[in-house]
Formats: structure tokens, sequence, C-alpha cells
């Protein structure tokens, strides 16, 4: 579980985060809805402790983020906005890199490794050098590697940008999996249908701020509008960034 | 996960970068051509071809039939005999002596005035004239030979007519310089290995070089660092990892090219030349002791230069930059020798340079100068570890453009 109060953030005079808060539960596909330059990714930065906020408080699983950081990152699977791989490394040495950072003993690093490598359906590509992958098949490879061990929570910064149809598919199937196994799943997009597709929670930030914090039913019934798209309009006062 | 695995997991976090970092690094062909090819190997070439090129220079020079125009040898039958017989083979006269030294047709031109003849039976002075132009370099070893021959065959006339004239030649020369140089071979090598500590500098430089740019521009321009942050190990362990790494490839070329100075020591024609050079195990042994806290700093300092780069070629321009600060104190030794003090052998980089000057000298360093030779760059070394550390915490640093 992830809980994110009163989080702040500034960039000289820019507020990128302006006191956002919300919960992503065990076993829910969270998404964190906005247009570019809303603050989804500086809010995932933090969460992952690539930031400190300036003010606020992030608990995974119940831990400080602000007193045990490598804690929180050993709770984490993290997909990040930058997704660069060693490109002179194997698909399969590129987790391998990740599952000994996270200290995963020889024999369990094998074979969670070639379950995410099953799971992702990558046999194909995963003793190849990563140098000329396709986007989806680096996407793949970045989510075996961040989740190698095995994190009861999952954090993916825009999982489907640059994807292709059938990748995005697949994409969406891992992350219902993931829900399956009871995984706390929260990930950003600015793609309305995607989240609405997905989420049991939709988190929409704008301007740095929290403008709405519901299921994708109460937020129809909330903005009394039918249609999702015409929902999110309404309540991000544009639809400047939003793209179909 | 319990408190067991996190345990494994700290001793291995290091040696886990370390390891991946030496894997990638070792497949890349432009880092491996530069580590263990271009860099170690380039000094030593470059320093044999230089000098062969000088000594063959110098011997040529000394030995050969050296040809000299001659304007009005005629005059000067006696004279001009004196010059062949020091080797020189005076030639057909040039209509413009001034233009041929300057066109380089000639090193050096003799003119002989047409009243030679009869000045030298009055017993007057009489004046020989020799063109030639000192900033040809190339020129002065004949200049110097000619003019050797024409003073000592006028001091040899002058000898012979105080004789005739019943007086001792040693009333003309009341004073006599005689010359003890105390020059030992090896000593006389040293001035033209001034510039040999600047290779071994520039090896480990180059050896490191794609690594350090690799370890903070390199990882952020392929956006692979803000992943690897997110992983539950601290910075400074990443990066002390990453430092072992540049250490271990730079290490390796300063062993290729102490090996390589080794072999190619035994085919320089040193004696030639009167000198006496030992780049043999001693030397080498010495070297590598007194570089190795400099393989530290450096490794540290071009990290810390390359964290400053947005991009690749930034830093490559960066790094290129900071590779002539180490020229410094290896042209200032050669333009102006300073008398060593003790302090300076606790310099990074001038500590480097006297000592293995010493040890070309043949002097050997003593065990205060290797002290702190090694306290003064590992204390410099140190500073600018942890200065690369606080580098590293940055927030920005992680982020990628």
């Amino acid at each position: 579980m992830i809980e994110v109060r009163d989080l702040h953030k500034a960039f000289g005079t820019v507020k990128a985060v302006d006191g956002v808060s919300f919960t992503a539960r065990d076993g829910e596909i969270t998404g964190l809805l906005g247009p570019n330059g809303a603050g989804k990714t500086t809010t995932l930065r933090m969460l992952y402790t690539l930031m400190a906020p300036d003010r606020g408080q992030v608990l995974v699983d119940g831990i400080d983020a602000a007193v045990d950081p490598l804690g929180v990152r050993r709770q984490l699977g993290v997909l990040p906005d930058a997704r660069g791989l060693y490109k002179r490394l194997t698909a399969r040495e590129n987790i391998d890199y990740f599952a000994r950072l996270h200290g995963l003993p020889e024999n369990l690093l094998k074979s969670r490794r070639d379950a995410l490598i099953d799971a992702l359906e990558m046999a194909d590509i995963a003793d190849r050098r990563t140098e000329g992958f396709s986007q989806g098949q680096r996407v793949k490879t970045a989510i075996a590697r961040a989740l190698v061990h095995d994190p009861r929570n999952v954090i993916l910064d825009e999982p489907t940008n640059g994807l292709d149809v059938m990748a995005t598919r697949a994409l969406r199937q891992f992350m219902a999996r993931l829900k399956a196994e009871g995984r706390c799943v929260l990930f950003s997009s600015h793609i309305m249908q995607e989240v609405a597709a997905l989420c049991d929670r939709i988190v929409v930030i704008a301007h740095g701020r929290v403008v709405a914090d519901e299921s994708p039913d109460a937020l129809r019934a909330q903005t009394g509008e039918n249609n999702l798209e015409d929902a999110f309009v309404k309540i991000i006062g544009s639809d400047e960034g939003l793209a179909a | 996960m319990n408190k067991v695995t996190h345990k494994i997991q700290r001793s291995r976090a290091f040696l886990t970068v370390f390891l991946k970092e030496v894997k990638e690094n070792l497949r890349d062909r432009r880092t491996l051509i530069s580590a263990f090819l271009t860099g170690p190997l380039l000094g030593p070439v470059l320093f044999v071809m230089l000098i062969n090129i000088t000594l063959n220079r110098e011997l040529d020079k000394a030995e050969k039939p050296l040809p000299v125009p001659v304007i009005g040898a005629q005059y000067a039958p006696n004279l001009v005999d004196a010059l062949k017989a020091g080797g020189v083979v005076p030639g057909a006269a040039v209509a413009d002596p001034e233009q041929a030294v300057r066109k380089q047709e000639a090193d050096v031109v003799l003119r002989i005035a047409a009243n030679y003849g009869k000045a030298w039976r009055k017993g007057e002075p009489v004046q020989v004239e020799l063109f030639y132009d000192s900033s040809q370099r190339d020129a002065n070893t004949s200049v110097e030979r000619v003019t050797q021959l024409v003073e000592g065959y006028a001091r040899q006339q002058g000898a012979l007519r105080l004789v005739a004239r019943g007086l001792s030649p040693s009333t003309a020369w009341p004073l006599q310089v005689a010359r003890r140089d105390q020059a030992t071979p090896q000593s006389r090598a040293v001035l033209m290995f001034a510039m040999l500590p600047y290779f071994f500098v520039i090896t480990i430089f180059m050896g490191g070089m794609y690594l350090a740019i690799d370890l903070t521009a390199g990882e952020r321009e392929r956006q692979s660092l803000e992943p690897l942050f997110a992983n539950p190990v601290p910075r400074w362990k990443i990066l002390c990892g990453k430092l072992a790494a540049i250490c271990t490839f730079s290490t390796a070329s300063l062993l290729i090219t102490l090996l390589a100075f080794a072999v190619v020591g035994q085919f320089i024609p040193a004696e030639k030349l009167g000198m006496e050079l030992d780049l043999g195990v001693h030397f080498a042994a010495h070297v590598l002791l007194l570089m190795l806290p400099l393989v530290l700093l450096l490794s540290a300092l071009q990290s810390m230069v390359a964290a400053f780069a947005k991009s690749y070629r930034e830093a490559q321009t960066y790094l290129s930059l900071l590779m002539l600060v180490p020229i410094i104190p290896s042209a200032v030794l050669s333009f102006m020798p300073i008398k060593a003090q003790a302090w300076m052998y606790a310099v990074p980089l001038l500590g480097q340079n006297l000592g293995i000057m010493q040890l070309l000298r043949g002097d050997g360093v003593s065990a205060e100068q290797v002290g702190l030779c090694l306290a003064g760059s590992m204390v410099a070394a140190v500073v600018a570890v942890l200065a690369t550390i606080q580098l590293y915490r940055s927030e920005r640093l992680a982020i990628s453009v």
C-alpha cells in the first residue's frame, strides 16, 4: 500500500507539486491521470525517493520514505519515465544486474527472472544484446528488471508511452495480472481511455493538485457526465494536454 | 524480505556494480582500444621514434662529410685543406650566400675575401664570413663544426707565427678554461626524458576516460541512471563500484605502458649518446607505486568533471581539457629546472614527476620522498572521492533531460 500525504515540491518559483494526497491500495490498480506537466512524474519520483519532498509524507507499506528510503525502495518495483537499458548487455544480463542490486540470492534470481521472461513473452529476445531493441522490447525488459525482486508495490510512469496497439494490449493484461496477484499497482497516464479501462481508482492531477480521487463510476456521477472524456475535461477545467 | 537478505545485499552491491561495469566495458571496442592499445602504446612508440630521430641526426652530423659551398676558395688553399681534413667537402661557390642559407639550400656558406692572400702575407688580420641561420636548429651542428675548424686553424697558424718570432704560444693565451662536466650518463638522459612522467599520467587518463564518461553523462544520456537509483542501494556504493572499475582499467593501462617501455628501453641506443637508461623492473615497480594514488585521484576527478556535462559529447570535451592540466608540472620542470624541496613531493602530479625524474637520473628515491608523495596524493584522492560522492547525491544528477 502506498500512502501520500500533502506532498509539496517546487523548482525555483515553479510549484510542480502543490499538496498532493492519495492512497493506492493492495489488489487495486490506481491511475494517476493528468495533462502533460501536471506534476505526475515529480510525484512518482518522490515516491521512489529519487527526490525529497519539500513538505509532506510518503508511506510505502507503512515505511516512511524520509526515514528509511532504502526500505521504501525495497518494497517498490519501479518503471520510471527514463527506462534506458545497458545496450552492451543482453536482456537477461540487464535483469540480473538489478536483481543482484536488490540482493536476490542466485537460485531465487534464476527462477524469478525466468518466470518474468515467460510472463512477458520475451524468451526470443532474452539473450540478445539490447542495442537495437524496439520500443516494446525495451519496455518489456525494463519491466522485468523492475519486478525481478517480487515487489508488493509497482509504480509505472506512463508505461504505454510509445508502444503500438499489440504491445499496449499485452501490457494492460500484464497489469491486470499484477493486480490479481494482490499487488498494489500505481501508474500514471495522460490517456483517459487507458485509465478508464484499467483502474479501480482514478486520481486526477492538474497544476500540481489533486482535483478528483474516485472510482470511474463515481467520477461520472460526480460530474453529471455520462462520457468519461467529458467528465475529465470538466474536472480539469480545460482539455489542454489530454490526448485521446 | 528479512534482515538476513539485507545483510547479503550490503556486501554484494559494490561487487555487483564493479563486475557489471567491467563486463560491459570489456565489450566496448572504443574503450578497449583507448585503454589497452592507443593509450598505453602511444607513449612508448612516439618516444622511440623521437629518440631515434634525434640520435641519428646528432650522430650523422658529427661523422658525415659536410658539404659547404665556399666562395673564393682559390684565395686560401691552405685553409681549405684544413677544412677538408676536418671532413668538410668544399662545394662550388654560390652567387648569393644569404639567399642559399635562407632557402635552406645549404646549412652554412663560407666566403673568403679576395684580399685574403695579400693580407695574410703581410700578417694582417683577415676576415672569413660564415653565413647561416640560427633559427634552423637542424643546421646548428654543421655551423658549430665549421666554426671550430676555422678557429682551430686560426689558433694553429697564430701559434706558428709566435714560434717563428721566438715567443711561446702561451703568451697569447694566458688563461685556459678546463671544462669538467659533472653530468653522469643517466643525468644526460634525463634532459631527453623530461616528458616521460606525462606519458604515464596520460595513459592513466586515457585508460579510465570512457568509463568515467559512461559513469554519469553516459548513464544519463541513455536514461539508465534513474532506474539504477531506484534500487535499494546507497548512491555512494554505486559510485564506489564504478570508481573501482575506472581504477582497474587505468591501472591495466599503466601496467601495459610500463611493460612497453621496459621492452622498448632495450632498443633505445642510449649508450651512443653516452646515456644510461634503466626502464626495467625496478623502475616500473617504483613508478607503479608512486602512481597508484594518482589512479584514484584521476578517476574521481574525471567522474566529477563528467558529472557536470549534460551529454556524452560535452563530457568528452571537458575531459580533453582536463587532460591538459597534468602537462603543467612536466612542462614547468623541463623549461625552468627548479631545485626540488621536500614539500614538492607532497604535491600530486609534481611529486610523481620529481620522483620519476630522480629514478631516471639513477639517484633513486628515498623512503621519505615516496612517503610524502603517496600521502599527499592519497589525501587529494580521498578529498576528490568525497567531493564526487557529494555531487552524486544531488537530485538533479539523476534526472535525464
